[in-house]
């Protein structure tokens, strides 16, 4: 089977641009980095499966890996920290060119058995077999020849669903407090001054934002009122430049 | 050009995937790189699937992505449990089983 | 031949008694003596009716068997476990449970002060089982099985006071020198059964006019090492005197009037064997003739009244070996002493006990005397033991040894005369030493310790004592009423023929014998009546009689070919454990320890590491395929 022009040029643009992002995935310092390019590297062969008449893959490629799986990892590495980076240097000694060696000896080997291995074959397309449409011939193959391990999958699929609950479950090891117990804890052990509640930020009726401190009847600033996040980040405005000097009572009457 | 091309691409990404299991530190690239092995291996089933003329290497390929999904799941769940206690993704940080 | 389905109650009855009281406990303290005294006087009642049942039959018909169920069974060899009770047996397990009742009803009394009677009790039931399985089965296999019971029952009994170290040690001592025995037994069953292909007595007595004369000759001695062993013959003799650590009923139950008669026993039963192997029968008259003097000369030096009797024991036994080694013409007369030196010397031995009932438990004989006057039914029963067993007619120990003598001087040749020399020589001593016991004991002037109120002892302990002394009176004169034991016998035994030349006409042995016995008498009577007697042992002594009071050196023989040895064998596989054995296992464990030590490098704890492993083992393979597919 000889192999139509466009799909070849199509095959020497992406591939080389497959291996680099695949090489780039590892050589980046940031995750998200590595995960955008993994995922156009699952684009790509998503292309190409789609190039090789495996249109049904190619989509469930794009839908299932790059949409779902890709999308986990990212949400993932929200959840640890987009921010952390990778060091790069190695810190397990030897281990590095210990790992480029086994994987140049593996590849090559790999690749001189495949080579060995297709020499006098040509291959046989899916013209014949895809007649009646890639997705019905495959849903005729699941659904007889591979219907048992196709059961067995979703089994598996179910069981890891439960599985990843249960490992992200968090289980209290205090009964969690309930309304009368953390009013109670309120009033007895802290201070009285704080038993109503904090009082919010910002400056009422002339400014109002959380960076700013609420003003105490007396007119002096309140610290308490804003986030100690805010406060560590030295974002905390002054209050007195949003102070009225003299406060207008005059009311409008209304119509 | 013939399809093998693509199957050197494919064991040119899986080799790439194993040196990234072994040189990377952060358990969600290590955890990557597996993916990227599993993608290269599906790439040749497909490919092995066009030399051959039938579907059974499309359907190899179909419950690896199955499985790979559910491994996902259940690894990234590993990972959040792991930095939830440890405060670290650095696979190099859970090596309390030599002591 | 016949079979009865009664032989079994025999030995099931003891050992249901000795089940009910180890078992029972403490619950059974009450009543468990007169349930153990019970079962073998009743063991006793089915011996005599087996007795009367088979005088009920013809000659040829008397011996009847059991089989009680099938053994060993591999291939075609197959051992039942069967009885078999014929003439010889049945005047064992009269003996047996005759005597063994009376010293049950005895020990009632004597031990009625020990705590831990009921288990006394029980002991001495396994031991009357054993010694009936003993004397009742029908194959080697199945006697080696009493045998060992009665070499247990022994040990538990003379250590029954093991709370004294020193009891402790002399129960050890009888068992480790009887396992030297047993081992010889149990030689002579494998080398019976690799040669002859069986164990049975009649199966043996079969085939042995057909067997090798090498392998009778080796069945033969290794028979009679076991017989040494259990009989405290010379070599194997010197566990016998410590023996009397245990409590006196035992001693005359089973290291005076039936256990040790086991030698004798096996020797005779096994004539069809020593008939064929002439040197075999000469070693077992030579250790008989050894053990009679060895253990007649230590009779005379012995203080503790019941070691001068264990030593006595050893010399009678001597006689009985020496009678069973001359063959078909001494058999029954070797069981015709045997079974009048069960009487006269379980009389004896209970007189002894009853002796130390009534001094507080002195054993000394420098510390009695005058006797008589304070214990006139002990003194009166003792006395006829005593003219029993130095041999006075009309008693019985003149009419069994008498025939031994006579017929050890009929064995012909230089041989008899050597042999009947030896048998007139220990009798001659046999008198000397049992008239110093009997005078230190009864008749010389007292020398008690000041506390000691001599006094009779309970009928309980007289009566049996009494059954028995008349036992030691008559038995004798009964035993040869028309050569009855010997007619009884020869069915099992075989027949006396290719009758010797008389060497001495039977009047002139008699003749010889009480003379012998006299000058002993006579000898005593002027050293221990008519002279002082201290109440220690004098120091100032000759070099002779020190080495006699030290039993003639056999514990120092013992020691010093078998312990020292022993001690330096055992100090060396111990080194060789240590150094080659232990070296070996422990250089293996080093080895994996080193090997563990330098391979648990490789397991950094780090997964990344264990992934460049993994990666490896790709290549490895791919390299592997990339090979082989070339």
């Amino acid at each position: 089977m000889i192999i139509q022009t466009p799909e070849t040029v199509m095959f020497w643009v992406l591939a080389p641009v497959a291996v680099l992002a695949a090489l780039g995935m590892l050589l980046v310092k940031k995750a998200v980095h590595s995960a955008l390019l993994l995922a156009w590297v699952m684009i790509t062969l998503a292309i190409f499966y789609i190039a090789q008449d495996a249109l049904f893959l190619g989509i469930v490629q794009i839908v299932v890996y790059t949409g779902a799986v890709m999308m986990l990892f990212l949400f993932i590495l929200m959840l640890v920290g987009v921010d952390s980076s990778d060091s790069l240097k190695e810190t397990i000694p030897g281990l590095r060119p210990i790992a480029i060696t086994a994987a140049i000896g593996f590849g090559g080997l790999l690749t001189s058995l495949i080579g060995r291995a297709l020499i006098g074959h040509s291959a046989a397309g899916l013209d014949q077999a895809n007649s009646a449409g890639n997705v019905q011939a495959l849903a005729k193959l699941i659904f007889s020849t591979y219907v048992w391990p196709f059961e067995v999958v979703s089994a598996l699929l179910i069981t890891a669903a439960l599985g990843a609950m249960v490992l992200a479950h968090h289980e209290r090891t205090v009964a969690r407090p309930t309304q009368r117990e953390s009013a109670i804890a309120r009033f007895r052990t802290g201070s009285l001054a704080s038993a109503a509640g904090l009082p919010g930020p910002g400056v009422f009726a002339r400014h109002n934002a959380v960076d700013v401190p609420a003003l105490l009847p007396d007119g002096s600033p309140a610290p308490t009122s804003i986030s100690a996040t805010l406060k560590a980040r030295g974002d905390m405005l002054e209050s007195a430049p949003f102070q009225l000097d003299v406060v207008d009572t005059t009311v409008v009457e209304e119509k | 050009m013939n399809p093998n091309n693509y199957l050197y691409v494919a064991s040119l990404l899986f080799t790439i995937g194993a040196v990234g299991v072994v040189v990377r530190r952060n358990a969600i690239v290590v955890f990557m790189c597996v993916e990227l092995m599993l993608n290269a291996a599906n790439l040749a089933f497909v490919t092995f699937s066009r030399i051959n003329g039938n579907l059974d290497g499309q359907v190899t390929a179909f419950f690896t992505m199955v499985v790979a999904a559910c491994e996902v799941v259940v690894g990234l769940a590993i990972i959040v449990t792991i930095y939830r206690s440890r405060r670290s993704a650095s696979v190099d940080d859970a090596s309390l089983l030599k002591r | 031949m016949n079979t009865s389905t009664s032989l079994v109650y025999l030995i099931a009855l003891p050992l249901a008694g000795a089940a009910a009281l180890l078992l029972g406990g403490r619950r059974t303290d009450k009543w468990g003596h007169l349930l153990a005294t019970a079962l073998s006087a009743s063991s006793f009642a089915v011996g005599l009716y087996q007795l009367s049942a088979m005088l009920g039959r013809s000659t040829e018909q008397r011996a009847v068997t059991q089989k009680l169920f099938s053994w060993i069974a591999v291939g075609n060899f197959n051992i039942d476990a069967a009885l078999l009770l014929d003439q010889l047996s049945i005047c064992f397990v009269l003996l047996i449970t005759g005597v063994g009742t009376l010293i049950h009803i005895y020990s009632i009394s004597y031990m009625e002060h020990d705590e831990n009677r009921r288990r006394f009790f029980a002991y001495l039931n396994l031991f009357i089982a054993a010694m009936l399985l003993l004397v009742l089965g029908n194959s080697y296999l199945n006697l080696y099985v009493g045998w060992e019971g009665v070499g247990l029952a022994s040990y538990l009994l003379i250590g029954f006071w093991n709370q004294k170290p020193a009891y402790a040690t002399a129960s050890k001592k009888a068992f480790i020198m009887n396992r030297v025995g047993d081992m010889g037994l149990s030689f002579a069953i494998m080398i019976a059964f690799a040669t002859l292909g069986t164990t049975t007595f009649a199966g043996i007595a079969e085939v042995a006019p057909q067997a090798s004369k090498a392998a009778l000759t080796a069945i033969g001695i290794m028979l009679l090492v076991a017989a040494t062993g259990k009989s405290a013959q010379f070599p194997l003799q010197a566990w016998l005197g410590d023996a009397m650590a245990g409590p006196t009923p035992v001693s005359a139950l089973i290291h005076a009037a039936t256990m040790v008669t086991a030698g004798v026993y096996l020797i005779v039963r096994s004539h069809f064997i020593f008939d064929l192997a002439p040197t075999a029968q000469l070693l077992v008259v030579i250790v008989g003739a050894i053990t009679l003097l060895l253990g007649a000369l230590i009779g005379t030096a012995k203080d503790d009244i019941k070691k001068a009797l264990a030593a006595s024991t050893m010399s009678q036994i001597g006689y009985m070996v020496l009678g069973a080694g001359l063959g078909p013409a001494g058999y029954a007369f070797a069981i015709m002493h045997l079974l009048t030196h069960g009487f006269f010397k379980a009389s004896m031995f209970l007189g002894a006990g009853s002796v130390m009932h009534g001094m507080n438990d002195e054993v000394n004989m420098r510390k009695f005397g005058n006797l008589r006057k304070f214990m006139p039914i002990t003194f009166v029963t003792f006395a006829l033991g005593y003219l029993a067993i130095i041999g006075v007619p009309p008693f019985a120990g003149f009419y069994s040894k008498d025939a031994i003598i006579e017929t050890a001087f009929n064995a012909g040749g230089v041989k008899g005369v050597i042999l009947g020399s030896v048998a007139l020589l220990g009798a001659a001593i046999t008198a000397f030493y049992m008239s110093r016991v009997m005078i230190l004991t009864f008749t010389s002037k007292a020398r008690w310790d000041d506390d000691a109120h001599p006094h009779e002892s309970p009928a309980l302990m007289w009566i049996p004592i009494a059954i028995l002394a008349v036992g030691s009176v008559a038995s004798g004169f009964l035993f040869t009423r028309g050569h009855a034991l010997v007619n009884w016998l020869t069915p099992v035994v075989g027949e006396h023929t290719g009758e010797h030349e008389e060497l001495l006409a039977p009047i002139v042995v008699s003749g010889l014998a009480l003379l012998a016995v006299v000058i002993g008498v006579a000898i005593a009577v002027i050293k221990y009546q008519l002279a002082e007697v201290e109440n220690v042992a004098p120091e100032n002594v000759s070099g002779l009689t020190r080495f006699v009071r030290k039993d003639l050196g056999q514990d120092a023989l013992n020691e010093a070919l078998f312990m020292r040895p022993g001690i330096v064998l055992t100090e060396v596989a111990e080194q060789l454990d240590v150094k080659v054995i232990d070296g070996a296992v422990c250089g293996v464990a080093n080895m994996a320890i080193g090997s563990g030590s330098t391979l648990r490098r490789t397991q950094t704890g780090f997964a990344r590491s264990y992934a460049a492993f993994i990666l490896i083992g790709a290549v490895a393979l791919i390299a592997g395929i990339w090979v082989v597919t070339q």
